[in-house]
């Protein structure tokens, strides 16, 4: 399939540093998927963790970059809700450029949302022979509605889910708290640590009861979060961003 | 400047957006009517009892002190209206008409018409209301448009008998009100002489 | 003490932690079953939140209408722009009643002005009857829950205090008999009241009418009993029409407790025969409130405590955490207007998660008002602290190319270079329980530069 639209791929910058197996992953997904897909090289950090910590006055700068970096793609994609969430709801508004960057805003997607809402694939063939919990990032369930929100008297819905789902040999594991956060949360893993590890002990407590083989999630901060207690405690249990396993799966 | 004019000006200086009021739809509910008041009023930990259940009660010896408005259980009713509502510290049962039901939450519409003292139905030991079961209305939009802009210096819906759960989220009845709630469904050839 | 510091002493008796997450999220999961019940709910909690937008928009109106209604309906009101012309007005109501004792169900507002001290300084006695507030109020402590005061207590702590205060049998923890200890109490203190204060849930502007919503029947034991019922209520508490009522009574204990209503829900109107009501409008910030356009829907809150609930910080760190009359999420987004610097570590105490905004019943968009706190918070604070200075520092990096890819080597070869000790050291609180990620050979631009042409 073609979509014939240059796809700019945005990568998180402690992606881009830290898991950079997920961003090839996804570059190598997109591909596979008949996306013409380049990586501008000159980009940097969307400015969400300084606005979450209460300075997104001081992230003009780095906005304005972003929309200079990928104001020529016709989709920008990126394996991450949280920084999509903040590129596209939080990002200040450009002074003199308020249309052209409204215009980019709605060009930005995440990843999962892009492959079912805009390339609108749902079925997926391939095979993953493992039990698999799936962690939901806040930002992304109920910040960009990636998924129905358990608060909600709505339709079940979960795009992961949908692209996971038709893979043969995979069990879905379900959660007693399916959309509670991990507790990552930016710069409240270090200014609230106590409870930032508690609330991620028992997110994972929740997937290993339930014998989960690997965790799953849409947002490597998350997965940072929770791979490095279980890592620290010993616990066996593996952990993945979407984009490798889709990748991994996908015949 | 005095308190209300300084809280209406300080509102008034500020350019507040427009807002307009919508009307609320009509949201129905499925199912039998008398039957979900019914499941409501258990699930309120209230119990549904017959006429006869009710004249058994009212026989069985088992309360010292009964008061009723109601003409058509006065010889039930051993207590007379007291002048002070605190002479019906005692009071172990009493037995009240209710206006009506509403069938999604078991609450049932009481007022200054069919209570003898506001105090009533809180001060008893134990509180039957007698109701018409043709009376039930489906939620509680309609229960208002039934209310309509009746006057009543006090009404209240109650749904059950008195409880709490703030020790340890542990439910107990009969917290500070009637410890029990046993409601009378009256079928039409019942109502006559009450439900007037 | 900054919310950081309690919550971590919250957590230190891991049992009892747990216990309150457990219990809360249990009430949590009661007000789901309860909400998918009704196939309107969402149209309900966008009904509740437009009619709240129409009473903020014209709150000088309904606020004339509701008080000529309740004039009309031999009802007293009094206007109070703050907390201390509130408990003035409570105390001459008193005094003119020649009143020493009173009994009150419960009232955040009352909390909020601290009414209780002020009234004991001046030589009333004050109960709370509510049984949560009174077991509290034993205690000396502030409700740590808007609708659960107590949920903080274990059922053996309860039995100490009864055993103290009400003589029960020592060692008796069943929850009926302490609750009926409390009753035998309450109702003494009930019949020898001759005023009784309430709350108020919802002031009706078209009929002057205004709703107490209880389980226990506490509020209408005490005000039927009393000569004089005081109403203590926000002005923020009207809604337009008697109408409404039915939206906001189907949201309430639903959101609450996962209850389809309150079991007392009782519409005071006018005073009985030879007895008064009054009614005390309180100010008290809410008109800054208003005027502050990020925050003001903040004011449509109908108190259901469901946020607090839903709330994985709130559950884990305890009302108390957060040192302020309304905890959790929306007491973070309601205190910083009161006291930003008092509060000023409210809004950090979030992950941002947003569940407290999906489950408000008249649509707050709590966790949004939380990030928009946090850009007040830093702007009021001294321009130069070190976390600011970094924020400077790294929105310099961040737009310029070259400089993130030089911190981003630094950052990556620091963590191979530096030993454990360092990396893990007390200073370094993301590896005080927590490993890093293993450091790959290169980044993705490196990586890419070499092999991301197709």
């Amino acid at each position: 399939m073609s979509l014939n639209k240059k796809v700019g791929l945005f990568i998180p910058c402690y992606v881009d540093q830290f898991y950079p197996k997920v961003a090839i992953a996804t570059l190598e997904l997109l591909r596979k998927l008949g996306c013409e897909v380049s990586y501008p090289m000159n980009q940097t950090c969307c400015g969400q963790p300084m606005a979450n910590a209460g300075y997104e006055r001081d992230t003009v700068a780095t906005t304005q970059h972003f929309l200079d970096t990928f104001e020529s793609y016709d989709y920008i994609v990126c394996p991450s809700g949280s920084c999509v969430h903040h590129v596209r709801d939080h990002a200040p508004s450009i002074e003199g450029k308020e249309n052209n960057q409204k215009d980019i805003q709605q060009r930005v997607y995440e990843l999962t949302e892009f492959i079912t809402d805009i390339l609108k694939i749902t079925d997926i063939k391939g095979s993953y022979p493992h039990r698999v919990g799936f962690h939901s990032s806040c930002h992304g369930q109920r910040g960009l509605r990636l998924a129905s929100s358990s608060e909600l008297n709505q339709p079940v819905f979960n795009k992961a889910k949908e692209l996971l789902a038709n893979f043969e040999g995979l069990e879905w594991v379900e959660l007693s708290r399916k959309d509670e956060c991990c507790g990552f949360g930016g710069t409240f893993a270090v200014t609230e640590e106590a409870l930032s590890i508690q609330m991620g002990k028992d997110r994972l407590q929740d997937h290993i009861s339930k014998e989960a083989e690997i965790i799953i999630g849409g947002d490597m901060s998350c997965i940072m979060h929770l791979s490095g207690i279980a890592s620290r405690n010993k616990q066996s249990i593996q952990f993945k961003h979407i984009a490798e396993v889709l990748n991994e799966a996908m015949l | 400047m005095n308190s209300r004019e300084h809280i209406l000006s300080e509102i008034r200086k500020l350019k507040l957006p427009k807002s307009e009021l919508f009307g609320i739809p009509i949201f129905g509910i499925e199912g039998d009517l008398l039957d979900s008041f019914k499941q409501a009023i258990l699930s309120n930990k209230g119990e549904v009892i017959s006429e006869d259940e009710l004249i058994d009660s009212l026989q069985s010896g088992g309360y010292i002190n009964i008061y009723t408005p109601l003409d058509q259980y006065a010889t039930y009713s051993n207590c007379d209206l007291p002048e002070d509502p605190h002479d019906f510290r005692n009071l172990d049962l009493a037995v009240v008409r209710g206006h009506f039901g509403v069938a999604e939450n078991g609450a049932i519409w009481l007022d200054d018409t069919v209570l003898a003292h506001r105090v009533l139905p809180f001060i008893t030991e134990h509180l039957i209301i007698v109701l018409d079961q043709k009376s039930i209305v489906s939620n509680m939009h309609e229960a208002y448009s039934r209310i309509g802009q009746e006057y009543s210096g006090f009404g209240v819906f109650i749904a059950g008998p008195s409880k709490t759960a703030d020790i340890e989220q542990s439910l107990v009845i009969g917290a500070h009100g009637a410890k029990s709630l046993r409601v009378v469904m009256l079928g039409k050839e019942k109502e006559k002489g009450i439900l007037t | 003490m900054s919310h950081p510091i309690q919550a971590a002493k919250f957590l230190e008796d891991k049992s009892n932690a747990k216990w309150h997450d457990e219990t809360l999220w249990f009430v949590r999961d009661k007000r789901d079953t309860s909400s998918k019940g009704i196939p309107e709910w969402e149209n309900l909690r966008e009904l509740a939140s437009s009619i709240k937008d129409n009473v903020l928009s014209n709150l000088d109106s309904y606020l004339v209408e509701f008080e000529k209604n309740a004039i009309k309906n031999g009802i007293k009101i009094h206007w109070a722009k703050d907390a201390e012309e509130h408990n003035q007005i409570v105390l001459s109501i008193l005094k003119e009643k020649d009143c020493k004792a009173i009994v009150k169900s419960k009232s955040i507002l009352t909390e909020e002005c601290h009414l209780n001290p002020y009234l004991e300084e001046n030589g009333v006695e004050v109960v709370d009857t509510d049984l949560g507030e009174r077991i509290v109020q034993f205690l000396n402590q502030p409700p740590s829950h808007i609708v659960l005061p107590a949920i903080h207590l274990k059922k053996e702590h309860i039995s100490e205090i009864f055993h103290e205060k009400l003589q029960t049998e020592k060692g008796n923890n069943d929850p009926y008999y302490l609750t009926q200890a409390a009753r035998k109490h309450l109702r003494e203190k009930f019949l020898a009241a001759k005023v009784a204060i309430t709350g108020v849930n919802f002031g009706v502007a078209e009929t002057g009418e205004f709703v107490v919503c209880t389980n226990e029947g506490n509020a209408d034991m005490g005000v039927h009993l009393a000569d004089t019922h005081i109403a203590c209520m926000g002005i923020e508490k009207l809604i337009p029409k008697r109408e409404h009522l039915g939206v906001f009574l189907r949201l309430l204990a639903r959101s609450a407790t996962g209850q389809s209503i309150t079991n007392y829900n009782s519409h005071f109107r006018s005073p009985s025969e030879g007895k008064e009501i009054h009614i005390i409008l309180l100010d008290n910030g809410r008109t800054k409130q208003l005027g502050r356009e990020k925050f003001r829907n903040s004011l449509k809150c109908i108190r259901c405590g469901a946020c607090m609930n839903t709330c994985p910080i709130y559950r884990r760190s305890g009302g108390y955490s957060y040192d302020s009359v309304v905890p959790g999420p929306i007491g973070s987004i309601l205190s910083p207007g009161i006291d930003l610097k008092k509060h000023s570590s409210l809004p950090f105490a979030s992950t941002l998660c947003g569940s407290c905004s999906d489950v408000c019943p008249v649509k707050i968009n709590i966790h949004e008002q939380l990030y928009e706190w946090r850009q007040e918070i830093t702007k009021a604070q001294s321009s130069i602290n070190a976390k600011s200075i970094a924020m400077k520092i790294a929105n310099g990096i961040f737009s310029t190319p070259y400089a993130y890819k030089l911190s981003g080597q630094i950052m990556r070869g620091s963590l191979k270079i530096l030993p454990e000790s360092v990396t893990y050291s007390n200073l370094n609180t993301w590896g005080k329980e927590r490993d890093l990620p293993e450091l790959p050979k290169q980044s993705f631009k490196d990586w890419y530069k070499n092999n991301g042409n197709e």
